[in-house]
C-alpha cells in the first residue's frame, strides 16, 4: 500500500509491530558507531538524528522508524565489512536501495544498521556482442537503457519508479513494469550477481553465461526482498529495442466485455508489448487531469501496444482492431504516430497522479487475479467500495493479471485510514481466493506481511522461514519483513 | 542406477508420493526420484535401492489458453501437453529437447524431469529457459511434507522463490507432484536462415549480429560439422524467426540483407524450418556415439571460438553450439582427461560445465557440476537439510556424497 501523503503517522502512531529492539544493541550505539567509523571510510557512516531522518521511511511512507545508523558503503569490500562486523555483534541489518519500495521492504529497525547502496553507482562493464552489462547495485533502472540506449539498446524491466529505483533493489524484490508480458520481471533477464552472504563473505553467482549448473541461487535470491543476503553487483541482459512501437485505444461499455475482447486478443495468438485496462472512475480521474481524450461514458478501457517496424505495427494493430471491434466498442483510436501513441499513454502514466487530485490520500495496491476473474473481481471490488464508503479506481496489467486498486481516503481521519486499510486486505484476500496471490510486483515486506497466512498453509510458512534460516541462521537480515511476526521463535525478544 | 522392477513405487496420489517418502524416511531407504526414468544416464547414478516413479500421477489439470496457463501432474508426458497446446495453436516457451535418441532410451520425457532438469531448447536464447515459465510448483519434502510455492498467475511475487530453487534440483530438493508452465502463442509461421560461414569465429559474429538486431530471433546456433540429413554443410549458421507471416517475411528479409556480408545464405521455411531446430533442439548433429560422454558448456557466446579450438586440441571433440554460442554441446572420449580439458576449457571462460551424460564409470569418479564456493557449498547444504534432512531424496544424483 502506498500512502500518498506521509503524515499519517504523527496521526496515528505506529501501525505496524516490529520486532523488540535487543536493548544490548541499543546501549552500545556509540561504540557500535565508532567501530563502523574505524570499518569505513568517515563520510561513509551516519548517527546524527537529523542526517538519519531521511531514512526512517521508505516509498510506505505511512510507516517510520529511525535506524540506529545509516552506512553508505562504496564497495562490495566496504558492504562485507559491515556485514562480517554486524554478524559477528548479532546486530540486525536493513538494505537499502533508492527506498522507493510500495511495501515498506527498507523500513528500518530501531536496532538496524541500514546498508545503502546509492554510492555504488558505476556502470562497469557493457558488452554487446554478448549482450549484457554489468552494474553496480546502486545504479538506477533507468540509468542502465540510458548507458545502452545510444546504441540502440535497452534494459527491459520498468517499474514506473525506475527514474529513481535502483537495481539492487529490483533484483531484491523482483521488480516488473508495464512491459513484463513481452519482456518478463527482473528474474528473467539477469545473468549473474555479486552476492554478500551475513557472514561478508563475497560470492558470485552466475556470470555472463546462461543457466548457472546446480542449484538456482540466482533464482532464489531473486525477489527475496533482503532476507537472504546483499547484491553488490548485477549481469543484467540488454536487448535491441524494437524497430517502434504504437498503442491504440479501445473503450467499452462493461467491464465484461472489455475483458472478453482482452480473452479474445491472447487467444488470437497476439501478444501485445503492453495490454492496460481502467475502469470508469480511473478513465474520469485520469481525463480530468490529463485531458488525453479518453471516453468518459465507457465504463472500461483497453490501451494495447505492440512493437516492430511500422508495417508490423499497422498488421497487429489492424487485427486488434478486427478482434475489438466483435464486442461493440464505444471507441477505438489507433495512434497513427509517436505522438499520438504519447497522448494515450498520458492518462494512465499520470494515472496515480490523477487519483492523488481527486482524492486526499490513496493506498496502492497490488494484488494479480487470473484474467478471466476480472470481471468477477472488479464487480466484489466494487460491493467492498460500497461497505466501506470509499471510492476505489482501478488499473490493471490486463495481459499478465496484475491488478491496481486505488483506495481513496483521508489520512486526517483515523476511521478513513483504518477503512482503507481493511479494504485493502480484504482486496487482496479475494486475489487469494480466486486463484491468484498477494503482490505480484511490489512485493511482501511489512505491509503484507501479515496476510501471508493467508496465502500460505503454516507448513509452508515454516518452509521458507527454514529456507531464509539455512542463508542467515540468526535472523539479521531485514527482519520483520514477508513473514509474520507471530510464531517466529528467532525474533521473539 | 539400475532399479529392480520390484523396488519402484509408483503413486497415483499426491498423497501417496508423500506417504512414501515417509516411509523411506521412517526405514532411512534413499529413493531414486524419477518419472519415466528416460534420464537415468544424466549426470551422476543415484545411490539408492528403491525408486520412487511419478508416472502414474499424470492428466493436465488446468489449460486457460486466454490466461497464457496450464498445469499438469508432474507424472504427465511432455509429448501430451505439447499435444493439448498444439490444439489451441500454443506452445512450451522453452523447447525442452526430446534426448530419447541420447540416452538410449524408447519413452518420452514426463513434465517434472524436464522442470527437474531445468532443460531448454533453441528458443531458451531469447524466450527464457524452462525456469523462467514454471510459475507454480506442488512438492512433497523428504519429509514426506506436501508444499506449494508459487501459483497460476504471471505475475508473483509472494514469499520466497521455491520453484526456482526445486527446477533445476534434479528431484534432491522435492518431488514434483504438479507443475504450472506459462505458455505462448505457437506462431503463425517460422523460418530460418541458414549461413555458409567460415568458421567459428564468423559463424559466432553473425549469430551475434543476428540476436543484436531488432527482428526478433527465436534461435541462433552454429553447426560445425553441419547436418547431413537436412542437406547443411558447415560450418553453418542457422537463425530463426517465428511469428505472424508478415513478420517472418519481413524479418526474414531485413536479416539476410544484415548476415551475407558473413557468408552465403539460404532460407528454410516451414517443415524444412521445423526439422532443423528439431535436430538442434535434440542434439542430433552432435552425432554423440552410446560409448561417448557428451558435455554442456554455458559460457558467454564470444568466448565459445576459444573454448571450442582449446577442446579440439585437448581430443576429438565434436560439437555443436546453441544459444548464439552459449552453449556448446561437446562428444568425445569417456575419459578422465577429456573431462579434465572440459572442466579448464570452461573456468577458463568464466562458464560452467555439465557433465551431462557418460558411463557410469566415469560419472560416478568425477564431479558432474563444477564446485561452488565454499560459502555458497555450505548454504546449499542448509538448505538440503531444510528441504531434505535425511538425504534420501536422489542422493548423489548432483554431487558426490550429496
Amino acid at each position: 500500500m502506498m500512502l500518498a501523503d506521509g503524515t499519517a503517522q504523527g496521526h496515528f502512531g505506529p501501525m505496524i509491530r516490529l520486532p523488540p529492539p535487543k536493548p544490548e544493541i541499543l546501549a552500545r550505539r556509540d561504540a557500535i558507531l565508532a567501530d563502523l567509523r574505524r570499518l569505513l571510510p568517515e563520510d561513509a557512516v551516519i548517527g546524527e538524528a537529523i542526517r538519519l531522518r531521511p531514512y526512517e521511511t521508505d516509498g510506505l511512507s505511512a510507516y517510520r522508524q529511525m535506524p540506529l545508523a545509516v552506512t553508505l558503503p562504496r564497495t562490495t569490500e566496504e558492504v562485507a565489512a559491515v556485514l562480517r562486523y554486524c554478524h559477528a555483534h548479532g546486530i540486525r541489518v536493513v538494505p537499502r536501495g533508492a527506498g522507493t519500495s510500495l511495501s515498506g521492504g527498507a523500513l528500518p529497525l530501531e536496532d538496524a544498521v541500514v546498508i545503502g547502496l546509492m554510492r555504488m553507482n558505476r556502470i562497469l562493464e557493457v558488452n554487446y556482442a554478448d549482450r549484457y552489462a554489468v552494474v553496480e547495485a546502486g545504479v538506477t533502472n533507468i540509468g542502465i537503457t540510458k548507458a545502452v540506449e545510444g546504441d540502440g539498446f535497452f534494459y527491459a524491466p520498468d517499474p514506473s519508479s525506475q527514474l529513481a529505483c535502483m537495481i539492487g533493489g529490483n533484483v531484491m524484490m523482483n521488480s516488473g513494469g508495464a512491459h513484463c508480458l513481452k519482456y518478463g520481471v527482473t528474474a528473467n533477464n539477469l545473468l549473474g550477481l555479486t552476492f554478500v552472504t551475513i557472514e561478508g563473505e563475497v560470492v558470485r553467482i552466475g556470470g555472463q553465461h546462461l543457466d548457472a549448473a546446480g542449484y538456482d541461487w540466482l533464482g532464489l535470491i531473486t525477489g527475496s526482498e533482503g532476507q537472504l543476503g546483499m547484491v553488490t553487483e548485477v549481469t543484467v541482459r540488454i536487448l535491441r529495442s524494437p524497430e517502434g512501437a504504437r498503442a491504440m485505444l479501445a473503450a467499452f461499455s462493461s467491464v465484461e466485455v472489455a475483458g472478453q475482447a482482452v480473452d479474445a486478443i491472447i487467444g488470437a495468438g497476439v501478444i501485445p508489448v503492453a495490454l492496460e485496462f481502467m475502469d470508469k472512475p480511473c478513465i474520469h480521474a485520469c481525463e480530468a487531469f490529463a485531458h488525453a481524450g479518453y471516453p468518459l461514458d465507457a465504463e472500461a478501457m483497453l490501451i494495447i501496444e505492440v512493437e516492430g517496424s511500422v508495417a508490423e505495427q499497422d498488421m497487429l494493430l489492424n487485427r486488434i482492431k478486427k478482434i475489438c471491434a466483435r464486442f461493440d466498442p464505444i471507441s477505438l483510436k489507433l495512434a497513427e504516430s509517436a505522438e499520438q501513441s504519447l497522448a494515450i499513454w498520458k492518462g494512465r502514466k499520470g494515472a496515480f497522479g490523477a487519483v492523488g487530485r481527486i482524492s486526499p490520500d490513496y493506498l496502492c495496491m497490488d494484488g494479480t487475479i487470473p484474467t478471466g476473474e476480472l470481471p468477477h473481481v472488479l464487480k466484489r471490488i466494487s460491493e467492498m467500495s460500497a461497505h466501506y464508503g470509499l471510492g476505489v479506481a482501478n488499473v490493471f496489467h490486463a495481459g499478465d493479471g496484475n491488478l491496481h486498486p486505488l483506495i481513496m481516503f483521508d489520512a486526517n481521519d483515523a476511521e478513513s485510514f483504518r477503512k482503507a486499510e481493511a479494504f485493502g486486505a480484504d482486496i487482496l484476500k479475494l486475489c487469494v481466493e480466486v486463484g491468484g496471490c498477494l503482490t505480484g510486483e511490489h512485493g511482501v515486506g511489512v505491509e503484507k506481511r501479515d496476510l501471508m497466512v493467508a496465502q500460505f498453509t503454516s507448513s509452508e510458512l515454516a518452509l521458507q522461514r527454514a529456507v531464509k534460516s539455512a542463508f542467515d541462521p540468526g535472523w539479521l537480515l531485514n527482519p520483520a519483513k514477508v513473514f509474520p511476526l507471530e510464531g517466529n521463535e528467532a525474533l521473539a525478544a | 542406477m539400475s532399479a529392480a522392477l520390484d523396488k519402484v513405487t509408483a503413486p497415483d496420489t499426491e498423497e501417496g508420493v508423500a506417504e512414501a517418502v515417509r516411509a523411506a524416511l521412517a526405514s532411512r531407504e534413499p529413493l531414486a526420484v524419477e518419472g519415466r526414468g528416460t534420464k537415468r544416464a544424466m549426470l551422476r547414478p543415484v545411490q539408492a535401492a528403491r525408486t520412487l516413479s511419478t508416472r502414474a500421477l499424470f492428466g493436465i489439470t488446468l489449460y486457460r489458453p486466454t490466461e497464457l496457463v496450464i498445469s499438469a501432474r508432474a507424472g504427465t508426458p511432455v509429448a501430451e501437453i505439447e499435444a493439448a497446446l498444439a490444439e489451441k495453436n500454443q506452445k512450451l516457451i522453452a523447447e525442452p529437447p526430446d534426448l530419447r535418441a541420447l540416452f538410449g532410451v524408447e519413452e518420452g520425457a514426463t513434465l517434472g524431469g524436464v522442470v527437474g532438469a531445468n532443460l531448454s531448447g533453441p528458443r531458451r536464447i531469447t524466450g527464457g529457459a524452462m525456469r523462467d515459465h514454471v510459475l507454480g510448483i506442488r512438492a512433497v519434502s523428504g519429509e514426506g511434507e506436501v508444499f506449494r510455492s508459487g501459483g497460476r498467475v504471471l505475475k508473483n511475487v509472494t514469499g520466497l522463490d521455491l520453484c526456482k530453487l526445486l527446477t533445476g534440483a534434479h528431484g534432491t530438493l522435492g518431488v514434483l507432484t504438479e507443475v504450472t508452465l506459462k505458455v505462448q502463442p505457437a506462431g503463425e509461421a517460422t523460418g530460418t536462415l541458414a549461413l555458409r560461414v567460415a568458421g567459428l569465429e564468423e559463424g559466432i559474429a553473425a549469430l551475434s549480429a543476428a540476436l543484436g538486431s531488432p527482428f526478433g530471433v527465436s534461435g541462433a546456433a552454429l553447426l560445425p560439422e553441419g547436418h547431413a540429413p537436412l542437406g547443411l554443410d558447415g560450418p553453418v549458421a542457422l537463425v530463426r524467426i517465428e511469428d505472424f507471416a508478415e513478420s517472418v517475411t519481413y524479418r526474414l528479409g531485413q536479416l539476410r540483407a544484415a548476415l551475407s556480408r558473413f557468408g552465403e545464405v539460404s532460407v528454410l521455411e516451414g517443415a524444412p524450418s521445423r526439422a532443423a531446430w528439431r535436430a538442434v533442439r535434440d542434439a542430433v548433429p552432435l552425432g554423440a556415439q552410446p560409448e561417448e560422454a557428451v558435455w554442456r558448456i554455458s559460457v558467454a557466446p564470444s568466448r565459445a571460438p576459444a573454448v571450442s579450438a582449446a577442446l579440439r586440441e585437448a581430443f576429438p571433440a565434436r560439437l555443436l553450439l546453441d544459444w548464439g554460442g552459449g552453449l556448446i554441446w561437446v562428444a568425445g572420449p569417456a575419459t578422465a582427461d577429456s573431462h579434465a580439458a572440459v572442466m579448464k576449457a570452461a573456468a577458463s571462460a568464466g562458464g560452467t560445465f555439465t557433465l551431462f551424460r557418460a558411463p557410469e564409470a566415469l560419472s560416478a569418479a568425477l564431479p558432474v557440476l563444477p564446485e561452488e564456493p565454499a560459502a555458497l557449498a555450505s548454504i546449499g547444504q542448509r538448505v538440503k537439510a531444510v528441504l531434505d534432512p535425511a538425504g534420501i531424496l536422489n542422493p548423489g544424483r548432483m554431487r558426490a556424497g550429496a
